[in-house]
């Protein structure tokens, strides 16, 4: 396993797409799990999403959002060079159910995220909607490879650049009600979520939400990543990432995924003053 | 062996040498080692106290058998490499041992010299030992004999999977060791404080096994990476389980979620794995504040406390027994008292509050008292009606003991596990033919040495398994 980084795309501002060379992982990988990264020695440990893998060219494919220290060390990184380290897959495999009226709804970054839950739900012969949201326009990310997976893909636009003007719930509410559909997928940034899951209450709708903690090892050894799903504490790098949004308690993954944001500012900051030497 | 007399005048009436300590005041703030190791002159003294008994209990309590007596008298004879040596035909972990083993409950409870006087020193000796050897095994590095034998997996790098790697490699096997965390060791590497095992010490001893020829493999998690149906098909012919018991318990008491609140391995893994206390120099940081309150009496406890002790926080152990039943280390206890860490006794966490932001603000406890003895003969506490007490709290830190990281036997239901734990036959062999198993993962959360012994065990089992089933293999 050599971690070595095939190919690099950019795909949206600050939304970056990396190949990498990952034969077991590319093996054994399903949709919905995960990998940890540290792009370099003296890294974080960060998890990203397994978006796509080509058993030909060895690989596993991630989408980055540059929006930390450590993600900003993992897009600058170029093809040749290596992952200091790489792990996985971790977490359990995402529901796949066939025969099912599936949506699919994503934000941002997660829409990368979302693809290979919207193939394997296609790929087991379930109906896809995919509802997917972006800034702007110029911020939508694979549109083309979910087309070939959605039966139907709308996009939403915060700026109503491109298709629905507003957010994906707000589409969602647009298209469907209770009854429309069977089953859902939802991975984003948490309000989203948790939007999600409230406008769907009583909809008869099984959804499940791929939640996003913070993580450090990412096999269950520490309990940082736990989440309260329903009277249950749930490790969401072993038992999920993925749980019943209705009962995920949003708000308290919200304030834990806070508790370091302050730290991280500070973090940056002391890395500015480096950089000015 | 006939008893060879000592070549010096034993003298067990000589005080027991105390182990110099950096000042506790100094070193309640900083991530340097606490134990600063014996003096030669020391290490003179505290060897000839030692009486070369005819019939040395110590050898026979040490899980590892490490010829103490031996070891002792070349110290005595001021041999410090010969020690090493002979303590190497056992362990390649002196540097290890010498520091975080429980010598007070093998070699030195036995000594002979305990029965009128303190027993010898012989965990500080063995450190003195393996201190004194470092830039000779660096010397050494290029001259072993590379192992050609068959390939055995063995999984996790803790101290069971690295005894087995020490002593399967000397036995000619072709050993790899699978790791899922991004370093090496185990417990040894993101369990225990820099404080009492400073880094350089375990990665110059697991450097060792690296230069016998054992392969280390770092980011892989067998169950996921790869099944140990795959590594056989792979080419390994026996698999040894040494994966630890990294699942945390939690306390199970509303706010057990707010930010603030840490299992032991998640703080210390912060810390110590990645290094926290550089923070912002390192990229991981970890909250504490100026209040904390560290849950449990065993080592993780000590261990959390006097971090964040170092972290200029007040600190309070909360144990729900007795100082006398507390599970730590004693060395451990006493360095936590005199950095001043406070040990609130026969009291336990009923509920943590926070501020609206989900910060945990502050701690309801309830008192205890100790009633009947429970099944481990230990009396048990009962909390005191109408007792319960708030206290401050800006960090809570919850020490209370892990379950095995069920990761492996999730996909792998032929082996055969109770109450999370692997079980295991006398020779160390699960329900699965040709995989063994030892250590925390079969003990529960238990301690370096038996760790170490099982591993021991299981090498010897593995390499019997192997030598006597397919003598002569030759490949079709
Ligand atoms: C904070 C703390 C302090 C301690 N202090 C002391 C002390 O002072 N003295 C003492 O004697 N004992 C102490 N102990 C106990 C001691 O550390 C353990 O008993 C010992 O480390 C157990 O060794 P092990 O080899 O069984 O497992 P571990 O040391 O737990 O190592 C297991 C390794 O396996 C890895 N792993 C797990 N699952 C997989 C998988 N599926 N694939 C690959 N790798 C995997 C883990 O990442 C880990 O690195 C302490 C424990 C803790 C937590
Ligand atoms: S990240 Fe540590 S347990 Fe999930």
């Amino acid at each position: 396993m050599t971690n070595r980084i095939l190919a690099k795309r950019e795909l949206a501002p600050q939304i970056t797409l990396l190949e990498v060379e990952a034969p077991r992982i590319q093996k054994r990988w399903k949709a919905g799990q995960f990998i940890i990264i540290r792009p370099l020695a003296g890294s974080e440990r960060i998890p990203l999403t397994i978006v796509d893998s080509s058993a030909e060219r060895q690989s596993i494919t991630m989408v980055i959002q540059a929006i930390g220290k450590t993600t900003k060390e993992a897009v600058a990184m170029e093809p040749g060079q290596a992952l200091c380290d790489l792990v996985g897959p971790l977490g359990e495999p995402a529901t796949i159910n066939t025969g099912q009226e599936v949506v699919c709804m994503a934000g941002g970054v997660g829409v990368a995220e979302l693809l290979p839950v919207a193939k394997a739900f296609h790929e087991a012969g379930s109906r896809v909607t995919a509802l997917c949201g972006a800034r702007s326009d110029s911020y939508r990310i694979l549109d083309e490879e979910l087309m070939g997976v959605a039966d139907v893909l709308q996009w939403a636009t915060d700026d109503g650049t491109y298709g629905f003007a507003g957010n994906v719930v707000q589409l969602l509410l647009s298209i469907a009600g209770p009854g429309t559909f069977t089953e859902g997928h939802v991975i984003g940034p948490i309000p989203m979520m948790k939007a999600a899951a409230e406008a769907t209450r009583g909809w008869g709708l099984k959804l499940h939400a791929s939640v996003n903690p913070v993580m450090i090892d990412g096999t269950g050894m520490c309990g940082g990543c736990r989440v309260t799903v329903g009277e249950e504490v749930k490790f969401a790098c072993v038992d999920g990432p993925e749980f019943d949004a209705h009962l995920v308690d949003f708000d308290e993954l919200t304030r834990r995924n806070r508790a370091y944001r302050e730290m991280e500012q500070e973090a940056l900051k002391h890395d500015c003053h480096i950089g000015l030497g | 062996m006939a008893a060879q007399p000592p070549k010096y005048k034993p003298n067990p009436k000589a005080p027991r040498q105390a182990l110099p300590l950096l000042n506790a005041e100094v070193r309640s703030r900083t991530p340097e080692e606490v134990a600063l190791g014996f003096t030669p002159e020391q290490v003179s003294v505290e060897a000839q106290r030692c009486l070369q008994c005819a019939k040395p209990t110590c050898v026979d309590a040490c899980p590892l058998h490490i010829d103490i007596k031996r070891f002792i008298a070349r110290l005595a004879d001021n041999d410090w490499q010969g020690a090493h040596d002979v303590i190497s035909e056992q362990s390649p972990f002196p540097g290890v041992c010498g520091r975080v083993c429980q010598h007070e409950l093998f070699c030195e409870d036995s000594c002979i010299v305990a029965k009128k006087w303190d027993p010898v020193a012989i965990g500080s000796l063995e450190r003195f030992a393996a201190d004194h050897a470092r830039l000779r095994m660096k010397e050494l590095a290029g001259s072993y004999p590379q192992p050609t034998g068959k390939k055995v997996a063995l999984v996790g790098s803790g101290p069971a999977s690295l005894i087995a790697a020490y002593d399967l490699v000397r036995l000619n096997y072709q050993v790899t060791v699978f790791e899922a965390l991004h370093k090496l060791g185990g417990v040894l590497a993101y369990g225990i404080p820099n404080f009492r095992l400073p880094r350089e010490i375990l990665h110059e001893e697991i450097a060792r096994l690296q230069n016998m020829g054992v392969e280390f493999v770092v980011d892989f998690i067998v169950g996921k990476t790869a099944t140990l149906e795959e590594l056989f098909e792979e080419g390994y012919e026996a698999i040894f389980i040494g994966t630890g018991a990294g699942l945390p318990y939690m306390m199970g008491i509303p706010g057990e979620n707010l930010v603030g609140v840490y299992t032991a391995n998640e703080f210390l893994t912060r810390i110590n794995l990645m290094e926290a206390f550089k923070f912002p120099d390192s990229p991981t940081p970890v909250r504490v504040g100026k209040h904390s309150v560290i849950v449990g009496g065993g080592n993780s406890a000590m261990d959390a406390a006097r971090w964040a002790k170092r972290f200029g926080s007040e600190t309070t152990i909360l144990y729900r027994r007795g100082r006398a039943e507390l599970k730590a280390r004693l060395e451990e206890v006493e360095h936590a008292e005199e950095e001043g860490v406070h040990f609130e006794f026969l009291s336990a966490p009923v509920a943590l509050y926070g501020d609206e932001n989900g910060y945990v603000r502050e701690m309801e406890c309830i008192r205890m008292e100790l009633g009947e003895p429970d099944d481990s003969g230990r009396r048990s506490p009962v909390p005191v009606k109408g007792s319960e007490y708030r206290i401050p709290v800006d960090t809570v830190v919850a020490a209370i003991g892990q379950a095995p990281n069920p990761t492996l036997q999730k996909v792998t239901p032929q082996l055969i596990t109770k109450r999370g734990k692997i079980v295991i036959d006398d020779h160390g062999q699960t329900s699965m033919p040709l995989v063994y198993a030892g250590g925390d993962v079969v003990r529960g959360g238990s301690t370096v040495i038996l760790a170490m012994k099982d591993g021991r065990a299981a090498a010897k089992a593995m390499h019997e398994a192997l030598s006597v089933e397919k003598p002569e293999e030759v490949e079709a």
